[in-house]
């Protein structure tokens, strides 16, 4: 049993661990400039000089998919900062006050959950125009309604419990209780939904960069690679292949660590 | 019914805070949206019409009162690109959205169901870890993605399915229902996944209750106690995920109906995107927004219904 629960743990870490390695090595290397373009090997399957082929301009697909590793990376990365933030500020005061404040900070995410995940992205990109920025920006707010919803439960479960009432009794400040106190003792549900988080904002990114509203050159993006890639589905499939692997990958390592790590907490 | 009411009550403070943030949301568009849609070359005189004729000269308040009571009216000013008022052209795409939402959500009730069940009655052999990993990977494809490999199987290679497009229920229904096979697979693909294992939590949560040890120990068999007893329990917990998973399904159709071309919702919001048709946009919006809320509403009381034990706690 024990085995076979690690087993994700140990699949994630493996899957995200590469990717990770593939970001970090295409910071100072990939095999080919990214944008340089060989009009005469144009859609080429995978072959020794293109692991994984050339696109529609002749550009090394590997090397494209090495750089968008770090659009992807930066765009998770500052994605869940802003949806953790907000979902800490909104959650904290949600759970741990009660009452009115929380009667309206849970229909404010009510009403941000009624405007479907990648809605709402969509909304603020129609609203101004779509940049790096504004992707993450959006993708950020997407996942502040979850971060706001996991922190509020472990703030009203932790509000029961008797160090938190011993604290309060010998006067701490509301402050302190909350971010001293009761914020440590929650960490690994935060953990947890922040690997859910990274996965659900390279998923949301590659939908928006599919749909033209995400990503916008240069910066080398998954999503959008797709998006070239669809026209010649029929001429070269593993283009397509290929980059819908990677994605695959990516989402699901992230999917199986915050599964691996929600067991091996519960475990204890 | 006192919780009943509370409920019906947040619901309406939510659509409020629902339609405070679309207006508020178009409101912040960088500098005048009537010189936005006409262009850096308009004239004065053109820009003030247009101003007049959006209703932009108003106070704030009251173009908010107007915007809400258009919403209920259906009054919400014409389609910049179309020239026609904005719910005519939502009326002709709403068919095409709601056919292929309701086709993926029978889908996924059809095969979501039994194989959660059977997931579950196999959590204790070897290759349980392998059916998990598959429901993992269900969540994880990119729903447009398994869209193209749809196309490119069943449409390029087999023929069996049109690549794109759609045809009309009226002009040939077989091939109207053809149509919609692929693109509803491709967005039921993740809710199968979520509701398989959503199904199947819930169902080894019942398992250790004492109803089923009475139930086995009284002689029923395995079989009987699954269909008679632990099903029908699990299935209310798998209902409040519902309002999430038609959701889902919708924000699905948006990048859907762009892979396989059809002339639904989802193709028109991105179409009125690149060309800036905001009032399109807004109407769009709203109207999905307050439809998931309602949805929402219904499973709540659809859920008191099948469960009597709820009412007597409310």
């Amino acid at each position: 049993m024990r085995v076979k629960k690690n087993l994700s743990l140990h699949i994630g870490y493996v899957l995200v661990g590469s990717l990770t390695l593939l970001m970090l090595v295409s910071l100072i290397y990939t095999p080919y400039d990214p944008n340089q373009m060989f009009p005469d090997e144009r859609l080429q399957g995978p072959s020794m000089e293109h692991w994984m082929g050339t696109d529609n301009f002749g550009r090394d697909i590997l090397s494209r998919v090495m750089e968008g590793a770090q659009t992807a990376f930066l765009i998770g990365a500052l994605s869940v900062a802003i949806g953790l933030s907000f979902g800490l500020l909104l959650g904290s005061m949600s759970g741990y006050f009660g009452g009115w404040i929380d009667e309206l900070i849970m229909r404010l995410i009510d009403a941000m959950m009624a405007l479907p995940g990648i809605l709402f992205a969509i909304v603020l990109v129609a609203v101004f125009n779509p940049s790096l920025t504004i992707t993450i920006i959006a993708i950020g707010i997407m996942s502040v309604p979850s971060f706001t919803r996991i922190i509020r439960s472990c703030f009203v479960q932790a509000k029961e419990f008797d160090y938190v009432k011993a604290s309060k009794a010998k006067g701490a400040t509301h402050v302190r209780l909350m971010y001293h106190h009761i914020l440590p003792n929650s960490l690994s549900p935060i953990i947890v939904a922040i690997t859910l988080s990274f996965s659900s904002s390279v998923l949301a990114e590659s939908g928006l960069s599919y749909l033209g509203l995400g990503v916008q050159p240069p910066f080398a993006s998954w999503g959008r690679m797709l998006k070239e890639a669809q026209p010649f589905i029929a001429a070269t499939p593993s283009y397509i292949v290929i980059v819908g692997v990677v994605i695959t990958c990516m989402v699901l390592g992230f999917n199986l660590l915050s599964d691996g790590i929600r067991d091996a907490n519960a475990r204890k | 019914m006192k919780r009943l009411t509370y409920k019906l009550l947040s619901s309406i403070l939510t659509l409020f805070i629902v339609t405070l943030l679309i207006f508020f949301m178009f409101q912040v568009l960088p500098g005048n949206p009537a010189q936005i849609i006409l262009g850096i070359d308009a004239d004065e005189a053109q820009i003030k019409q247009l101003e007049q004729k959006l209703g932009l000269d108003e106070p704030l308040t009251t173009r908010y009162m107007q915007w809400v009571q258009g919403i209920f009216t259906g009054d919400l000013g014409e389609s910049l690109k179309y020239q026609m008022p904005v719910i005519d052209v939502l009326k002709q795409r709403v068919p095409v959205t709601l056919a292929l939402a309701l086709s993926s959500l029978v889908l996924t009730a059809l095969l979501a169901i039994p194989l959660g069940i059977f997931i579950a009655m196999k959590q204790d052999k070897w290759y349980a870890f392998v059916l998990n990993l598959f429901t993992q990977l269900g969540i994880a494809i990119p729903s447009f993605w398994f869209g193209f490999l749809l196309i490119y199987l069943f449409g390029v290679k087999l023929g069996w399915f049109p690549t794109f497009g759609y045809t009309a229920w009226s002009e040939n229904p077989m091939q109207a229902i053809r149509s919609f096979i692929l693109p509803s697979v491709a967005i039921a693909v993740s809710n199968i996944a979520v509701v398989v294992r959503y199904l199947r939590n819930t169902i080894l949560d019942q398992t250790t209750m004492d109803y089923v040890r009475t139930a086995k120990s009284k002689g029923v068999k395995d079989h009987q106690v699954m269909s008679r007893h632990i099903v029908r329990n699990a299935f209310i917990p798998v209902l409040t995920i519902m309002g999430m998973i038609v959701a889902d399904t919708i924000a699905g159709s948006i990048i859907i109906e762009n892979v396989f071309a059809l002339p639904g919702l989802g193709s028109l919001l991105i179409q009125s995107i690149t060309s800036r048709d905001f009032p399109l946009i807004q109407a769009l919006v709203s109207y999905i927004a307050i439809f998931v809320i309602v949805i929402n509403i219904v499973i709540d009381l659809l859920y008191r219904i099948i469960d009597p034990r709820i009412k007597k706690k409310g």
